[in-house]
């Protein structure tokens, strides 16, 4: 087989799985719309062929631009995409339109970013301390006063207009090209021990600490720390590196739990989320039960995922709002969106979901093992791995796994600068995957 | 490089691997104990998404229970109401918003709200519930008269006491009264609970929540010598000729138990010679502590339990709503290890001696003497119909076991026969109908103020109605004169269907 043949090949195969994915969107909007359909109109099912048309543009582009990467990520991204916009209908239609016009910004940047780098992302090896200032920057950008805002008791927004964006979601990609080609470039010095090549590391370390200081935000801070970690042993090979950062870590958490009230609330929520006896309630300074108060979140959360059982209640069945209305469970279409998903597709669906998210890890990492060079291999996994931490430390905290922080899950949650950069990591892969299959 | 690749996308799929194994665990393993937690937001709501189904009386007109439909930002939401407010409360219970339920409501909740399916509605519900519409729980269709539980009611007014009623052949359960009541529409008001809670029969001080036919435990006094009647004779110690003498007392470890102290007793103190069965036509208390002090306490027990006391008698109704009957002790039900030497035979032959019995218990005992020997099974719920009508389940009468051969059975009737023709009961007498009854009246803690009772059926020949009636605390109210006259017209309403 030619190489011509298997270019074909692939994009065609991406653009079966693509229709593939198209039908199964139109079903769930179909199902939220039969289940609905006292409440919304039979316009929402435009958004299954408006999401297609959008899907098949993509799919041009990657024909154009990187005709030999891999078919799996593009209708996995739109699957996941199409979940999320689903549920996200379902959850509050008016809220659908703006993650549709997102979608469409993500698909546009994506399209940018495979037009941009189609002769060689490599060149980017060269910005590599402009990425590493870039990263810093944009994690402090919400502690600037004025724009800066905090949702949720934790300080990850900045808003101009009527806009919001979480300025931290495109620094994780800045972070990891970066990383990946410092690492590339120093790794056997690294390896050997060098000192004073430790340094710029040890600042990162120290930012990513500071940032979670500053913010109050342990989840973003675990992923920051965790990609760099990731890219480091691969870069290095050197466990007890890793095992001396995680050290670091520790003891920086352990500090940021002794003084952060915020912090400590998680923990506590985490290990303790029932009480049977009342507790004092930071939010009302009265005593209530930790479920009535601190924990309402998560338990609510909880009973919302044991609700569905193993074959949920179907797409747009599920319990989510009071008698009165009220959400039962608040953040549920951005941190919480898993809990909804699992109530209204159950076991089956969820394991599925996750299912999903497990083939896109291995095609990233795979697309990390055939790629040629060292930069191009540690951008893959460090993609990669940055895509499979965010979902655990997301469903896993939703899940009393780990402890909660309202982070996004890739693609399906609601939010525009989560959306953009996880274009952005698929774009990265497709265009790393088609120079290595080139 | 690929080594640590390889190892790094294995630590990831193991991350998402832990995903799916907790997923598992909430959705699976622990979802029930999740679904049950009080403070559970999500399953409080979708509970009112459920047309939870009608609770019916026997005529599958007059609706217990019932939904109010109310519509909030695009969901149709089903709350609770009580069309028949308060006939049958105790027994209907209630559901309310905060979740909590009594009664019917709550034992047989899986079937009210759907949740028992068998194949063809499994799917008709998955596609209702897919489709938006609207899943209904199947109805239930009691063995309730709601006419004659209506008049129970009325009969004992604000009086504390309960009326029971059942088919002596099939243990269908036509009323269960329970005084005082209480409207259940009320629970779910602001305020409405503080209220219930503040209703006070006649006898003040006890709760209108309280099921009484079922839950409520009085001293039986005399209509327990049905018990004593039936071990005497069944264990072939006596016939109902049998000679006794009565002095108006009998001699129990060397002191005298007096008739005197018997208010059921009327007619002279002392009798003089009489049978067995004249003791039972008029109550008289030194012959059946003399038939006690012959057969042991033991024995009694042992028939009272054939009977079915020292167990819960079943019902659709949850179980902790209802009492087992028998000797109690600090409050618990007590069984004695050695009866010859913790009994005293003669006071427990006449139902004294910390013996107590509730409705249900004795009207099972006047049942089982009905039909002829065999304890029926007491049911509540005659079938359970599907939102289209079809049949989901059908009660088959059954019983519990005998308790006494069929031939004391018709010579204890004959006993009961003359006490409404010319003994104690006789204010129980309905023209063509022949009634056999036996009336108790037990003393309380206060001078004059009794439990007054009445247990019965008709027609003898060939029963077809079985009715106890009990009153707390009535002044100088004996059961033949207050409790007798409530029962006959219960009687009178059941036996015209």
């Amino acid at each position: 087989m030619g190489a011509g043949a298997l270019s074909l090949s692939y994009r065609n195969r991406e653009l079966a799985y693509l229709i593939v994915v198209g039908i199964i969107t139109a079903v769930g909007f179909a199902s939220v719309y039969i289940a609905r359909k006292s409440q919304i109109s039979a316009a929402s099912l435009t958004y299954a062929v408006f999401f297609f048309a959008l899907y098949i543009a993509a799919h041009v582009v990657a024909r154009i631009t990187v005709p030999n990467a891999d078919p799996y990520l593009l209708p996995i991204a739109g699957l996941l995409t199409a979940i999320g916009l689903t549920e996200i209908y379902r959850l509050g239609p008016s809220n659908a339109f703006k993650q549709g016009l997102w979608v469409v910004i993500g698909v546009v940047v994506f399209s940018l970013a495979l037009l941009a780098l189609r002769g060689d992302y490599r060149q980017l090896e060269n910005y590599k301390y402009l990425f590493g200032l870039g990263a810093i920057g944009l994690l402090f950008m919400p502690l600037l006063p004025g724009i800066g805002q905090t949702v949720n008791g934790a300080r990850l927004w900045i808003h101009f207009g009527g806009l919001q964006f979480q300025p931290g979601e495109l620094g994780k990609i800045a972070l990891i090209v970066f990383l990946a080609a410092y690492l590339r470039e120093k790794r056997e010095v690294l390896a050997q021990g060098r000192v004073k090549d430790w340094g710029p590391l040890l600042v990162i370390w120290g930012g990513a600490m500071l940032v979670l200081f500053a913010t109050d935000d342990l989840g973003s801070a675990l992923l920051y720390y965790g990609i760099f970690l990731a890219i480091l042993y691969a870069a290095t090979a050197r466990i007890k590196f890793v095992a001396a950062f995680i050290g670091l870590f520790l003891v920086g958490s352990v500090a940021v739990y002794q003084g952060t009230p915020h912090v400590r609330e998680r923990v506590v929520n985490w290990i303790h989320p029932w009480t049977t006896h009342k507790v004092f309630c930071p939010l009302t300074g009265t005593m209530t039960l930790r479920q009535d108060c601190s924990s309402y979140q998560e338990v609510q959360s909880l009973y919302s995922i044991a609700h569905g059982g193993y074959g949920g209640t179907g797409l747009g069945s599920g319990t989510f709002t009071t008698a009165q209305g009220h959400p039962l469970i608040p953040y549920l279409s951005t941190d919480f969106i898993y809990s909804a998903l699992a109530q209204e597709l159950g076991l089956i669906g969820a394991a599925a979901l996750l299912l999903v998210y497990m083939v896109f890890v291995l095609r990233g990492f795979r697309v990390s093992i055939v790629a040629g060079d060292g930069f191009s291999k540690l951008l893959a996994a460090g993609l990669t791995f940055g895509f499979a931490l965010q979902t655990f430390v997301i469903v896993g905290g939703i899940l009393r796994v780990i402890p909660l922080t309202g982070i996004t899950l890739p693609f399906v949650s609601y939010g525009g600068s989560s959306v953009i950069s996880n274009f952005l990591v698929v774009a990265g892969l497709m265009l790393v995957s088609h120079r290595a299959n080139s | 490089m690929n080594t640590q690749l390889n190892r790094l996308a294995l630590l990831a799929v193991l991350l998402l691997a832990v995903l799916v194994g907790a997923t598992t665990y909430w959705q699976a393993w622990d979802a029930g104990t999740l679904a049950a937690k009080q403070d559970n937001a999500v399953e409080l709501v979708s509970q009112f998404e459920v047309a939870r189904g009608l609770i019916l009386g026997a005529n599958g007109k007059t609706v217990f229970a019932a939904n109010r439909k109310v519509r909030r930002s695009g969901q149709t939401f089903y709350f609770r109401r009580y069309p028949a407010h308060g006939l049958a409360a105790q027994t209907i219970g209630y559901s309310t918003s905060a979740r909590s339920q009594t009664g019917l409501e709550e034992s047989l909740d899986d079937y009210l709200t759907g949740a028992t399916t068998n194949l063809s509605n499994a799917i008709q519900r998955t596609l209702d519930r897919l489709g938006g519409g609207t899943v209904y729980g199947d109805n239930v269709v009691l063995t309730i008269d709601a006419g004659a539980q209506q008049l129970a009611q009325r009969l004992l007014g604000d009086r504390c006491g309960a009326v029971v009623a059942m088919n002596p052949r099939t243990g269908a359960v036509y009323v269960l009264a329970s005084s005082p009541t209480y409207d259940p529409n009320l629970i779910d008001q602001p305020g409405g609970y503080a209220k219930v809670l503040k209703i006070r029969g006649s006898c003040g001080g006890s709760s209108a929540l309280l099921n009484r036919t079922t839950d409520g435990l009085f001293t039986p006094g005399s209509t327990f010598k049905m018990v004593t009647a039936a071990a005497a004779l069944d264990s072939g110690a006596f016939t109902p000729t049998s000679g006794f003498n009565d002095p108006g007392y009998c001699m129990e470890y060397g002191k005298k138990v007096s008739n005197a102290g018997n208010p059921d007793q009327r007619g002279p103190e002392a009798y003089g010679h009489v049978t067995l069965a004249q003791g039972f036509q008029h109550s008289i208390n030194s012959v059946f502590c003399n038939v006690g002090k012959a057969i042991g306490g033991k024995t009694i027990l042992d028939y009272a339990k054939k009977f079915g006391f020292y167990s819960t008698p079943p019902l659709e109704t949850p179980a902790n709503q209802r009492v087992p009957s028998g000797l109690y002790r600090n409050n618990k039900l007590w069984f004695p290890k050695d009866p010859a030497t913790q009994v005293d035979p003669g006071r427990l032959a006449f139902g004294q001696f910390s013996m107590v019995a509730s409705p249900l218990q004795m009207l099972l005992v006047a049942s089982t003497i009905a039909n002829g020997g065999l304890v029926p099974r007491p049911h509540i719920v005659d079938r359970i119909v599907g939102h289209d009508g079809s049949v989901v389940s059908r009660t088959r009468p059954s019983n519990l076991g005998r308790a006494i051969k069929p031939e004391t059975a018709s010579e204890l009737t004959q006993m009961m026969i003359s006490v409404v023709q010319a003994g104690t009961g006789t204010a129980a007498q309905i023209p063509g109908i022949q009634v056999a009854g036996k009336t108790g009246t037990a003393e309380t803690a206060v001078n004059n103020v009794y439990t007054a009772w009445f247990v019965c059926f008709a027609p003898a020949d060939n029963p077809t109605v079985a009715v106890a009636v009990v009153l707390e605390k009535q002044l100088n109210g004996f059961g033949g004169a207050v409790s007798a006259p409530i029962a006959k017209q219960i009687l009178e309403k059941l036996l015209h269907h």
